[in-house]
């Protein structure tokens, strides 16, 4: 298969990536989202997240905040807020955060603004001590 | 005419304050350089947004999105950003007056407009001229501006016209055009105006839209407020940096014109002074004769 993808990832301090990849897999709004090359013209917001790319054999992974991603003629565009990779990730500052939102939700009451908020942190918390993992 | 005592007294202290502006030049240096590039990496994600929305645009049959819609002009909302510190020249000063001028002329005809101030500086210049406008002041955020901030500051805005408080609202702020140019630019953020876009894609392709487009939509638009704010705040802290850079380098100048001349005096001062004592000892020598 020759045809590849060009993924393009930025966030609002600079650019990720620009690579060439051979498979997609991104944390869509509606669920888990693959993409191969050839893909029709897609829109969607992502959520917090698990970002995955193959290129040759080798898989990478990437943590990601709020953000979307557009998919135009091989091209594929994500915008996010965040983007780390495995060895960026403080997986320390992640259990930490983790426990901080843990605690915090517990004295929460679903209706309380601050209940969504420490959400979303549990959320990120979550999927950064994931994708650390992940890193070899 | 001083005496000799004082002028060497002025030169040191015009050497001291020659210091100073040298030291705070190199550090504007320092931070311009950091600030511009924090700009120019801030660039392809604004870019990348823009060409989505106009794409986003171009396919949209106006389901009138809250933050699209034109609301006429009842209140309007400015969000001015200045520095926190001064000694940078005519950079808060232009654009205050910009702000106040915004106020006073009211092109628009706004009932009524409100004033958002980001920086000491601009707060303390306007305060005694526009004062019953100003309803927020934020402090010690620009040096260090985040996507953090740009986006709690997105967010009150953004809310704030949604609950229908402000009917528009624009940023007034120094746009970033070189280390010694800087331009007083008042742009609209809300609301939202969709960008024409250049040429129409003749392959209509639509897209698949996930969830489906008023949710894609409503949830990019926020984003764009928040994406011109950050780089709007991005352009006013290099504009600072620079403003202040160009503005030490002409006082370290003047400082070095100052100490030239002064030092001139002095040396004329003190000949005078040897010349004096050597007629009066030559004088003296004469009547003994």
């Amino acid at each position: 298969m020759a045809e590849k993808l060009k993924l393009e990832m930025v966030t609002p301090y600079k650019r990720v990536l620009s690579e060439e990849v051979d498979e997609l897999t991104a944390p869509g709004f509606v669920g888990e989202l693959g993409l191969l090359p050839g893909h029709t013209p897609l829109l969607t917001t992502l959520k917090v997240g698990e970002l995955t790319y193959k290129n040759g054999n080798e898989v990478f992974h990437i943590a990601v905040n709020w953000g979307y991603l557009e998919v135009e003629d091989n091209t594929v565009t994500v915008l996010v807020d965040t983007a780390e990779t495995a060895d960026e990730i403080d997986l320390a500052r992640a259990k930490a955060a983790l426990g901080r939102a843990e605690d915090a939700l517990k004295t929460l009451s679903h209706e309380d603004k601050k209940y969504v908020v420490m959400e979303a942190a549990l959320q990120r918390a979550l999927i950064r001590i994931q994708v650390a993992g992940k890193s070899h | 005419m001083a005496s000799l005592k004082d002028i060497k007294k002025r030169i040191v202290s015009v050497k001291n304050t020659q210091q100073i502006t040298k030291a705070m030049k190199m550090v504007a240096a320092a931070k311009l350089r950091r600030a511009q590039d924090a700009a120019v990496s801030a660039r392809p994600y604004a870019e990348k947004l823009q060409s989505v929305m106009s794409n986003l645009a171009q396919r949209e049959d106006g389901d009138g999105h809250a933050l699209l819609n034109q609301r006429g002009t009842g209140r309007a909302l400015i969000v001015l950003m200045t520095a926190d510190r001064g000694l940078c020249g005519g950079f808060n000063a232009n654009v205050s007056k910009e702000a106040e001028r915004f106020i006073l002329n009211n092109e628009h005809g706004f009932d009524d407009i409100d004033l958002m101030i980001i920086g000491r500086r601009g707060r303390d210049f306007l305060k005694n001229r526009v004062g019953e406008h100003i309803t927020k002041v934020h402090e010690d955020i620009t040096s260090g501006a985040t996507y953090k901030t740009a986006q709690l500051i997105g967010q009150e805005v953004v809310d704030a016209y949604s609950d229908e408080k402000y009917d528009a609202v624009y940023v007034i702020y120094n746009a970033f055009k070189s280390a010694i140019e800087q331009i007083v630019t008042v742009e609209p953020v809300l609301p939202i105006q969709p960008q024409e876009a250049e040429e129409v894609i003749e392959d209509s392709v639509d897209y698949i839209y996930e969830p489906n487009r008023g949710e894609v939509l409503s949830q990019l638009l926020p984003k764009m407020v928040e994406v011109q704010i950050f780089r709007a705040l991005l352009e006013s802290n290099a504009s600072e940096q620079g403003a202040r850079m160009s503005s030490m380098d002409s006082a370290s100048r003047n400082a070095a014109d100052m100490i030239n001349k002064l030092t001139l005096q002095y040396n004329r001062a003190r000949q005078a002074a040897i010349t004096k004592e050597l007629m009066e000892i030559i004088s003296g020598a004469e009547s003994i004769k």
